[in-house]
């Protein structure tokens, strides 16, 4: 298997005020390939996972050592723009937040901003997304009603087709099935692995069974540590930190 | 019985003894200004100028007088307080400074409106040589209007979830596009609401514009924002204190207030329109 490295940690430290919340993380995420992220609550899986959008600035008060590199290139570096950077790297949240317009303005808003004028290329654009998204055939005739009224899975799949619309070349799961039914996740889940084919994916998971499930490479942290990375079934079949061990088998957590 | 479920009876029939007490006087009030107020009412009433000493005639330069004025503040308050709003709530940082400004414009709305009459007076009409006159007028009572403007829109700022925000900027918007084309318009309707409650406000104040626009009697209405107007809630105040024919007066006196009650009533109830439609939109 050869892996492409397209995002790298690099002696990561993240402060909240004066909590650290990371400690050194050093972390590799291979192109084209799921990356999930393991912990338990309160562990900086999910600090970690904003800060590769640098989504982690919203928050004041907070700061960082070390570097988060994409393709080479340090992402907060001086010359570059917060918004380039998250253009280039998507995110689905943890609920869904689908924006209170329509489901056709949902998916084009991403484009808008991003300065599309070509109303042919738009509809195009919109189209193949929510094709990608597998969430065409559920609402190709109601394009033009209230992003709202989907279920939750659905609203889930819109958020992932809106984020594909402006053709980012990472895409952050932060926990995207936590408020989901089986049925949805099962949907999600098949939606990540064809997506994987196209896309360098990071997902953020209490589930280990869907970490099992999807990801290629799993890294599991513990108190803002990284404990262990490796090949999914690396780590769980066969974890070398006694931690990890204990996390994967349900001793605690 | 115990004493648990005597002791709650007795306070329910306290609250709901309350609740009558209130509505009582809602009811009196336009009981007593519609029965009185109904009777000078009439097509006349509506569209003619005053005519023999306030006492036959119309009071149509009144309602258009307020109508501008009205519209006037609006036009003031609403650039202004929005603008003002938005980088309170998104763009100032947090700190003391800050705060010290919330606190002042929470304190600006509890000063009362005749202070602002007499600042209109010694700023707009004597300093800027307005003179009295619309303009005049609907700058006061704009000012006076702001901070009911500014507080109704940080509240409908602060309740958009930041979820949507953050989603928003996920996608690659700057800040400026997200607070433009996500955070105004999910929190528009509760803006429309503060708005439209102050301008039923600003409609009935008369302290303001005594001083600042209103004159108690013109057969023109106004050709430019530089004349003097007529306004209903002054109109009413004249008609009761001044002028030789108390009784004919009173009678227009109430019929000015119906005209004003069912102006602010008709503002109101346009609010609540507007943020139920929403709500079954956001549904």
């Amino acid at each position: 298997m050869h892996n492409n490295i397209k995002m790298k940690a690099e002696n990561v430290d993240f402060f909240y005020g004066p909590r650290q919340a990371l400690k050194d993380i050093n972390l590799d995420i291979c192109e084209k390939r799921v990356t999930a992220i393991i912990g338990p609550s309160g562990c900086g899986k999910s600090t970690f996972i904003r800060l590769l959008n640098r989504m982690n600035e919203l928050i004041p008060n907070t700061s960082l050592k070390g570097r988060i590199l994409l393709d080479g290139e340090d992402i907060f570096g001086q010359q570059v723009d917060a918004v380039g950077i998250r253009r280039r790297v998507g995110m689905v949240f943890q609920k869904p937040n689908p924006f209170p317009k329509s489901i056709f303005e949902n998916v084009s808003y991403g484009l808008h901003v991003n300065g599309v004028k070509d109303k042919k290329l738009i509809e195009k654009k919109v189209v193949s997304s929510l094709e990608k998204a597998a969430l065409w055939d559920d609402i190709k005739d109601r394009l033009h009603e209230s992003a709202l009224k989907l279920s939750g899975g659905q609203q889930q799949r819109l958020c992932i087709a809106r984020c594909l619309a402006v053709e980012p070349e990472v895409l952050l799961f932060d926990e995207p099935c936590a408020s989901l039914d089986p049925i949805s996740t099962g949907k999600i889940e098949e939606l990540i692995m064809e997506l994987k084919k196209y896309y360098t994916i990071v997902i953020v998971t209490h589930n280990m069974q869907q970490a099992a499930r999807i990801s290629d490479h799993t890294a599991f942290f513990l108190l803002g540590e990284l404990i262990e990375m490796g090949k999914t079934q690396d780590i769980f079949t066969a974890p070398k930190d006694k931690r990890t061990e204990d996390y994967i088998t349900g001793r605690f957590g | 019985m115990r004493t648990k479920d005597i002791s709650q009876k007795i306070g329910f029939a306290a609250l709901f003894m309350c609740m009558l007490v209130t509505l009582f006087f809602l009811g009196a009030i336009i009981y007593f200004i519609a029965a009185r107020g109904i009777k000078v009412i009439s097509w006349e009433f509506l569209t003619q100028v005053p005519k023999a000493g306030m006492t036959q005639g119309g009071v149509a330069p009144a309602i258009v007088g307020t109508l501008y004025i009205t519209l006037g503040a609006i036009a003031v308050s609403l650039p202004l307080g929005l603008a003002c709003a938005i980088y309170l709530c998104e763009y100032s940082p947090k700190g003391i400074f800050v705060n010290i400004i919330r606190m002042s414009i929470n304190n600006l709305a509890g000063v009362p409106s005749v202070v602002f009459g007499l600042f209109g007076l010694a700023v707009f009409v004597k300093f800027f040589k307005f003179g009295v006159s619309i303009l005049s007028g609907s700058l006061t009572l704009g000012i006076l209007a702001l901070p009911v403007v500014i507080s109704a829109t940080q509240e409908a700022l602060t309740a958009v979830p930041l979820s949507l925000r953050e989603a928003s900027l996920a996608l690659g918007a700057t800040k400026w596009e997200t607070i433009k084309k996500i955070v105004l318009p999910t929190a528009l309707p509760g803006i429309l609401t503060g708005i439209i409650l102050s301008i039923g406000r600003v409609a009935g104040e008369t302290a303001p514009i005594l001083f600042t626009a209103a004159t108690f009697y013109t057969r023109r209405y106004p050709d430019s924002v530089f004349s003097e107007v007529m306004a209903l809630p002054y109109h009413i105040y004249a008609l009761m204190t001044e002028g030789a024919h108390p009784k004919e007066q009173t009678a227009i006196a109430y019929g000015c207030a119906l005209i004003l009650l069912v102006l602010v009533l008709a503002i109101s109830g346009a609010a609540i329109f507007i943020r139920q439609r929403q709500r079954i939109r956001n549904a």
